[in-house]
């Protein structure tokens, strides 16, 4: 509901909006058509498209199996015990991996997995010399499961909590055994939800890029985002990386869709009437009890491996470290503009919803409101290191590439939260407008007075769980600055990136330590008002 | 309590004693007779402890202290599926990605492994509550009604003597209300059981109860043949809830 003068204002900036990011992504999409020409071909180049592709599919396939297959254990004991003390801890801990950067995740993978890690440390001492290698199809899976194995139980979770109360009453009347129970109720709510989660961890892997970058990268191991930027970076073989581009956008393309096909898994909803209780949980005390320790395990390792080895650093003299000083400085500028770029965008995007969604509407503003929900998630399809590969590739025939560089990835990394921030905004905007709608418009409390005293104050908290989200994911980003690392542009991933590419591990887990803060920090908001959320059903 | 209750068979049906539940809040407690083949309206204000009393009966809240006893038996330590209780919702009964026949034959076996006689005992239980042919539907297509009573199909099929529904009608119309109410009073006549139902509407008390108790701050604060539970004037939050005090 709104006045016509604010209406119009809207529309206006969604199509301000819509035309920005429509030429921010065609010009980058001309620069890759233009360098395309004289392709290098040949039956050797087929041959190594064809291996990459095949390896993407491969550890995005195996690692979406082991992630959704173990998941749903964990997701069944995790529901089924209600009331162990840990319990609130462990589901917090399972969503922290969401909001840690890849590359700080990665470290603390090979902290544990690595050559001389927990795992193989003890499994030396067992007697056995052949060690777990962490780089190369192993670490990837590993990494690939630290990930995705606690968003699919998250997501399974909220699934078997919406399942009314009165079921569990009533296999308790009925005297269901835990067999009958996974069979006639858990099995047919997950079955429902798997496709759904499985389409979108397999997404996520498919186009993971930090991970594959620091425990693959062999030839035998490389991912087509991986590619691309070694194309770019160590071949310097434009053709090369914009036809891999292609295959990217043609990859991502067929998965969106076919993810559309499947359904999106649903976030937690509020479940209605009384409180859950399980009376099945006098049976399976033990298996549950292993399961549920083997998970945190897995998922808490890392992160602890993480916390000791940056405690365990020279911090003190990193703390005075200039180049640390001008990454840190660097990559908050970038996240703080790209945060509100972000929250600019998505706004209009946003507001006009309810507008288009009248039926008077014209079919023009609906198909304006269309364009701006799908272009906002124009990213999943046109990767970051895509887009930055064209924006390179213009860049450099300008021979600008280091004075743009920042603004670049800026709107990258802005392009990338978009999706996440519109889900965080649209839910909470459409309630917000259909609570304050009319009696704003009525009272005459209209245009920028509204925003001041209705809008904002109202929206308070998920404008800020957004933009912190926006912020940590610009933060941890990577893909989008390894394209334009070299040039002087130098942010805290890229740093890291360096230091343990250059085996200063002491210095990589200091400066991970610090990474893996402040974006667990900025990433807290989300996950607490995810558990209020679950708390107040 | 009146000591009445016990006239018609030697053990009551249920028999609280005392039964002591502590929530953080507030602590509950509970003592009554049940006669067998009563058919007990549970009357009283929201969160007085109506639906807590039936989870006692059932099993599904733990007591503090007490005794409940079934027929005679201390019911302490008994699952809910140990005990010969039934119980009926107001709503979510029935497991909605299930066919009608498959929800019915979950009370004879609980992992649904039904050969043809079963399958025959649950056509003749809907057929009982006028849903005869309607097994292989599923539940989201028949209406409040209709899934109510296949809910009580279900409990006919696994003819335990004691049927609890809480606020079984809180979700029909008043047509239904009567149909179902009607039905209640015939099934529970022709098995015998003994019914307890709450409710919120003083017709429902009228048509079908032949005993009332009326919960309040956590206990049952009376609970009377229904004439004289009708004509009470002693309590005022009954007596509010009977109309009279207007």
């Amino acid at each position: 509901m709104y006045t016509t003068r604010e209406a119009s204002a809207i529309v206006r900036t969604g199509g301000v909006v819509l035309a920005s990011i429509l030429l921010f992504a065609g010009l980058s999409t001309a620069a890759l058509l233009f360098h395309a020409e004289g392709g290098a071909g040949g039956a050797l180049f087929d041959a190594y498209l064809f291996r990459v592709a095949r390896f993407t599919l491969l550890q995005a396939g195996l690692s979406t199996i082991l992630s959704v297959a173990l998941a749903i254990p964990v997701a069944r004991a995790l529901a089924r015990r209600r009331n162990f003390p840990a319990r609130n801890w462990i589901v917090r801990l399972s969503a922290l991996p969401l909001g840690l950067p890849a590359l700080v995740a990665t470290l603390g993978i090979v902290e544990v997995w690595g050559r001389r890690g927990v795992v193989n440390q003890a499994l030396a001492a067992l007697g056995l010399d052949n060690p777990v290698s962490v780089y190369g199809l192993a670490g990837i899976l590993i990494a690939h499961v630290f990930f995705n194995l606690p968003l699919a139980a998250r997501l399974l979770m909220a699934g078997l909590e919406r399942i009314p109360a009165e079921y569990w009453l009533t296999s308790a009347n009925l005297g269901m055994g835990s067999g009958a129970t996974f069979r006639l109720i858990e099995w047919p709510v997950m079955r429902g939800l798997l496709p759904g989660i499985a389409g979108l961890v397999f997404m996520l892997c498919a186009t993971s890029f930090t991970i594959v970058l620091t425990l693959g990268g062999g030839p035998a191991a490389t991912t087509i985002e991986v590619a691309i930027y070694q194309a770019l970076r160590f071949d310097f073989d434009p053709p090369r990386a914009v036809i891999l581009s292609v295959l990217q956008i043609l990859l991502t393309g067929t998965l969106l869709y076919l993810l559309r096909l499947l359904g999106t898994p649903a976030e937690e909803a509020p479940t209605a009437g009384r409180a859950v209780r399980r009376f099945d949980g006098r049976r399976g005390r033990l298996s549950d009890g292993l399961v549920i320790a083997a998970f945190t395990l897995f998922t808490a390792a890392p992160l602890l491996a993480v916390v000791m080895a940056g405690l365990a650093s020279d911090l003190p003299r990193l703390a005075s470290d200039p180049l640390l000083h001008r990454a840190l400085v660097t990559s908050l500028a970038i996240a703080l503009a790209s945060a509100t770029l972000c929250l600019a965008v998505a706004m209009p995007a946003v507001a006009i919803a309810p507008l288009a969604a009248a039926d008077s509407a014209p079919a023009a503003l609906k198909y304006l409101a269309g364009s701006l929900q799908a272009t906002s998630s124009l990213i999943l399809l046109v990767p970051p290191v895509v887009v930055a590969t064209g924006w390179f590739l213009m860049l450099r025939s300008f021979g600008e590439v280091g004075r743009f560089a920042p603004y670049v990835v800026i709107v990258i990394n802005a392009q990338m939260a978009l999706p996440f921030v519109m889900r965080v905004l649209q839910p909470a905007y459409r309630t917000h407008i259909a609570r304050t709608g009319r009696l704003a418009v009525s009272l005459g409390v209209t245009g920028l007075h509204r925003l001041r005293w209705i809008d904002l104050p109202a929206l308070k908290r998920p404008l800020l769980t957004a933009f912190a989200f926006a912020m940590a994911l610009s933060l941890g980003d990577l893909g989008a600055v390894a394209i334009f690392g070299a040039d002087g542009l130098v942010t805290l991933p890229w740093l890291l990136f360096s230091r343990m590419g250059s085996y200063r591990t002491a210095d990589a887990a200091g400066i991970a330590l610090l990474l893996g803060v402040i974006c667990l920090l900025l990433t807290l908001p989300s996950t607490a008002s995810g558990r209020t959320a679950k708390n107040d059903a | 309590m009146p000591d009445h209750s016990t006239s018609r068979t030697g053990a009551p049906a249920i028999r609280l004693e005392a039964a002591t539940v502590q929530f953080e809040q507030k602590r509950l407690v509970f003592s009554c007779d049940i006669p067998t083949g009563a058919r007990v309206a549970v009357t009283g204000p929201s969160g007085s402890g109506k639906s807590t009393l039936f989870n006692v009966i059932a099993g599904f809240q733990p007591i503090r202290s007490g005794t409940v006893e079934i027929f005679g038996k201390d019911m302490a330590g008994r699952e809910p599926a140990e005990r010969p209780v039934s119980i009926i919702f107001q709503e979510n009964n029935l497991f909605a990605h299930l066919s009608v026949e498959q929800n019915v034959g979950l009370g004879i076996d609980p992992s649904l492994r039904l050969g043809a006689p079963e399958r025959q005992r649950v056509e003749h239980a809907l057929a009982r509550v006028g849903l005869g042919g309607y097994g292989r539907r599923k539940p989201g297509l028949l209406s409040g009604g209709e899934r109510q009573r296949v809910a009580l199909a279900r409990a006919l099929v696994r003819s335990r003597p004691i049927l609890l529904l809480d606020e079984p009608f809180a979700a029909l119309d008043p047509a239904m209300r009567a149909d179902m109410a009607g039905l209640l009073h015939d099934l529970a006549a022709e098995t015998g059981s003994t019914l307890m139902f709450i409710t919120h509407q003083l017709e429902d008390v009228r048509r079908l109860a032949d005993h009332a108790i009326f919960v309040d701050g956590g206990t049952i604060a009376l609970m009377e043949p229904i004439a004289s539970f009708l004509a009470n004037r002693e309590i005022p939050a009954l007596a509010r809830f009977l109309g009279i005090d207007r």
